[in-house]
């Protein structure tokens, strides 16, 4: 443990281009994904969290139970579709950055819907009232509430990203693990275990541990600020 | 700052990711689908580079198992595959999926073991009977059980030697070279292994190679190219890199690969 | 937007409210017209609150129907536009003090500078000029409330609900806040409010609407029902407003926020 502490930081030190690549690679694939399951998973929550319509109760089942998705079943999914012989083989996305991004975008959109639906719904309870009496219906009160919930959402996103980032199985098949192209942290890590390096698999997993808690911390003082200046 | 101001940034950041994501992709490249006990000899690693110098074409390993790396072939999402399962790429031709296989290198396997040798396999006279002796001392064995070339090959063995192994003893992890090792280390069991995966491994606990060097155990590597007629892959590109392989140039690069002094593989083309 | 649609007068016919198998409300016939100001009172769970909510539409009668203006029901956006409410506990949105009155124009379709010159003005109404950049869940208590008036006040609406709008206030503050109401009403809003305390209903209303049980006990001048109530629950509530319920906190009375 001590030694693979010592790697992590030797590598650091080292400001090896490699690793740079790697880690950078990580951050955005899984950051571009944060925002694009965000993008479509808060508006989705909040409004399931508000209207209700038939079905609504397998809608929130299904997006609790798909939080826990095998990251290896998203992963076959995504191959499936995006493979040459798939429906979207024409793109020749596969084996592509753009690739992993989609399939973590699949991983963490039950995520962070779910959550959403939950905080949105705790918080619409509260607005109800309010809301109406000033005049906004429904459909107007989800950007409203999506603002107003923002502190929370911003853990559910967080939550997405953990997820997001430390996932292997999934990037692993639509990735390939290429060298210079697709590999990421995970991927990395799991390729240094298998070759038995496994102090550099621990320093890999070192740092990545340390980016995550970096990323949070920086979430966590950003919203710190942002709560005494805009309340 | 007001919120639709910070709703903008977010939005001009996530674009912003994304586009650098899309641009990072678009060069000229093939995309070889391999096995994993390749890349992790990190042959790939060195004579990649020189391929890349010599032809400006860049090269793009997928390195899974044998099996899963002539799946992806067959679906047209790899240009060439390199593989090491002579009767499976025959069939990956027969099915349509590739064309002109070609023999590239061999290596070979290793019969690997804890040091104490409790079956007994140093010594064996051959690998049917090494894989006989362990067979009936009931020793523990991790196999590959992946599908992989070095499984295929691992099962042949079986069948010359006139097992059929099963039993507690007997125990498939369906994982890659390494990750089997990694398990064999942890419960002491005999296994068989490519040589360049063991060289490089790092985490050998009590392991040792017991049984090495009977002509059963070479290890035989083709190049077979993707079948251009089935999909639209990158064939000429595939062409250069599969005769560059046979060339001069390939073949030397492939002999001059040391990894810890030693030799891992060597070149056999025609 | 059409022609103004009146909001005014409001009329219940034969309203009740129940939920589950237990009537809260009703039933009960009652007009709110002219421009008085009238303070609803009674005890805990009489249903005050519940009289207020039906009127502005955030709740459906289960039987009868609640009529605004010539035809108009409540939850018609165009009738609701001419009436506004304040909470007991009203919810400050996350964001500026001023952000939050032009949020109630902007939901009614004014924007840009006409919205933020009136915006300036409601605030100035109740004496929070000068704090619209704030974050509005910094104010204290008095202040929120008096937002929430301006919030409210902005769109000029015909009547005004307020429920209990000073039960979670210090003296001080609920002053500001009762002086705040009186300039409204002299700006030509109806005032309608639930109130527990006698002295604001003297200060602030000129009838009183008496409810016990979920019913309508009795209507009358301020004057007259506080110093002579008819009904035996009115002249028990005065005597003693604190020995009807007395296990219950009055600001928690009606709540719908706990």
């Amino acid at each position: 443990m001590l030694d693979a502490f010592a790697s992590a930081l030797a590598l650091i030190a080292t400001v090896d281009a490699e690793l740079a690549g790697i880690v950078g690679l990580s951050l955005r694939v899984s950051l571009s994904a944060v925002f694009f399951a965000g993008l479509l998973a808060l508006p989705v929550g909040a409004a399931v969290a508000l209207f209700h319509f038939p079905g609504r109760s397998a809608v929130i089942v299904l997006l609790n139970a798909l939080m826990g998705l095998p990251p290896v079943v998203a992963g076959l999914m995504i191959y499936l579709l995006l493979s040459r012989v798939g429906p979207l083989g024409p793109l020749g996305l596969l084996f592509t950055p753009t690739a992993m991004v989609i399939v973590q975008s699949l991983l963490i959109f039950p995520i962070v819907a779910a959550l959403t639906r939950q905080i949105i719904s705790d918080l619409w309870e509260e607005y109800r009232e309010q809301l109406t009496s000033l005049g906004a219906g429904r459909l107007r009160a989800i950007p409203t509430l999506l603002w107003d919930g923002r502190y929370s959402l911003v853990t559910a996103l967080l939550a997405g990203f953990g997820r997001a980032v430390a996932e292997v199985g999934a990037v692993l098949i639509v990735g390939g693990n290429i060298a210079g192209v697709t590999r990421v942290m995970t991927t990395a890590i799991a390729l240094e275990t298998n070759k038995g390096n496994l102090t550099l698999a621990l320093a890999l997993g070192v740092i990545l541990m340390t980016l995550t808690i970096i990323i949070n911390g920086l979430a966590y003082g950003l919203g710190q600020f942002a709560r005494r200046r805009i309340g | 700052m007001s919120r639709y101001k910070l709703v903008r940034w977010a939005v001009v950041l996530g674009m912003a990711l994304a586009v650098s994501l899309a641009h990072a992709q678009d060069r000229g490249f093939i995309t070889i689908a391999s096995t994993t006990s390749t890349e992790n000899s990190g042959l790939f690693e060195s004579i990649i580079p020189q391929f890349e110098d010599e032809t400006g074409i860049e090269v793009r390993v997928v390195a899974v198992g044998t099996g899963q790396a002539l799946r992806i072939g067959c679906n047209g999402d790899a240009d060439a595959v390199l593989v090491h399962a002579p009767a499976a790429e025959q069939q990956f031709i027969d099915d349509g999926c590739g064309v002109d296989r070609r023999e590239i290198m061999y290596n070979d396997f290793v019969i690997i073991g804890p040091g104490n040798d409790p079956a007994g396999v140093a010594d064996a006279d051959s690998a049917t009977e090494a894989f006989g002796i362990i067979a009936d001392a009931e020793a523990p064995f991790a196999s590959r059980g992946d599908d992989s070339g070095t499984h295929k090959k691992e099962l042949g063995i079986w069948s010359e030697a006139g097992v059929d192994p099963s039993g507690s003893w007997y125990r498939e992890l369906g994982s890659g070279m390494g990750a089997a090792l990694n398990t064999a280390a942890g419960m002491d069991a005999y296994i068989m292994a490519d040589r360049g995966t063991w060289i490089s491994f790092d985490n050998r606990q009590n392991l040792e190679i017991l049984f090495e060097g009977d002509p059963i155990l070479f290890n035989q590597y083709g190049s077979v190219l993707v079948n251009p007629e089935a999909h639209d892959v990158k064939h000429d590109l595939a062409m250069v890199w599969h005769d560059w392989l046979v060339s001069e140039q390939g073949q030397a690069a492939i002999g001059a690969y040391r990894l810890r002094g030693q030799q891992l593989f060597t070149p056999n083309a025609e | 937007m059409g022609a103004v649609v009146r909001t005014l007068p409001i009329r219940l016919e034969g309203v009740a409210f129940e939920h589950g198998a237990t009537r809260l409300l009703g039933p009960l016939d009652l007009t709110f017209e002219g421009s008085q100001r009238t303070a609803v009172m009674g005890p805990n769970g009489a249903g005050k609150s519940l009289l207020l909510r039906l009127c502005h539409g955030l709740i459906a009668p289960t039987a009868g129907r609640v009529r605004c203006g010539v035809a108009g029901a409540p939850t018609d956006p165009r009738v609701r536009r001419r009436q506004a409410m304040v909470f007991q506990r009203p919810v400050m949105l996350r964001r500026s003090v001023k952000a939050n009155v032009l949020y109630a124009l902007n939901r009614r379709g004014i924007k840009g500078r006409d919205a933020r010159s009136r915006a300036d003005e409601a605030l100035s109404m109740v004496g929070l000029q000068g704090l619209g950049s704030r974050p509005a869940r910094v104010l204290s208590g008095g202040e929120q409330q008096r937002l929430a008036l301006a919030r409210a006040w902005v769109l000029q609406p015909e009547v005004m609900f307020l429920d209990e709008p000073t039960s979670a206030l210090d003296p001080q503050a609920a002053q500001a806040v009762e002086s705040t109401i009186q300039r409204f009403h002299e700006r030509g809003t109806r005032i309608v409010l639930t109130t527990h305390s006698p002295g604001q209903a003297r200060r602030l209303a000129d009838e009183i609407v008496f409810m016990a049980d979920g019913g309508v006990v009795e209507r009358a001048e301020a004057e007259a029902f506080l110093t002579r109530p008819q009904s035996r629950q009115g002249q028990q509530f005065l005597a003693g407003e604190h020995t009807v319920s007395p296990a219950v906190h009055p600001r928690r009375e009606d709540s719908h926020h706990e």
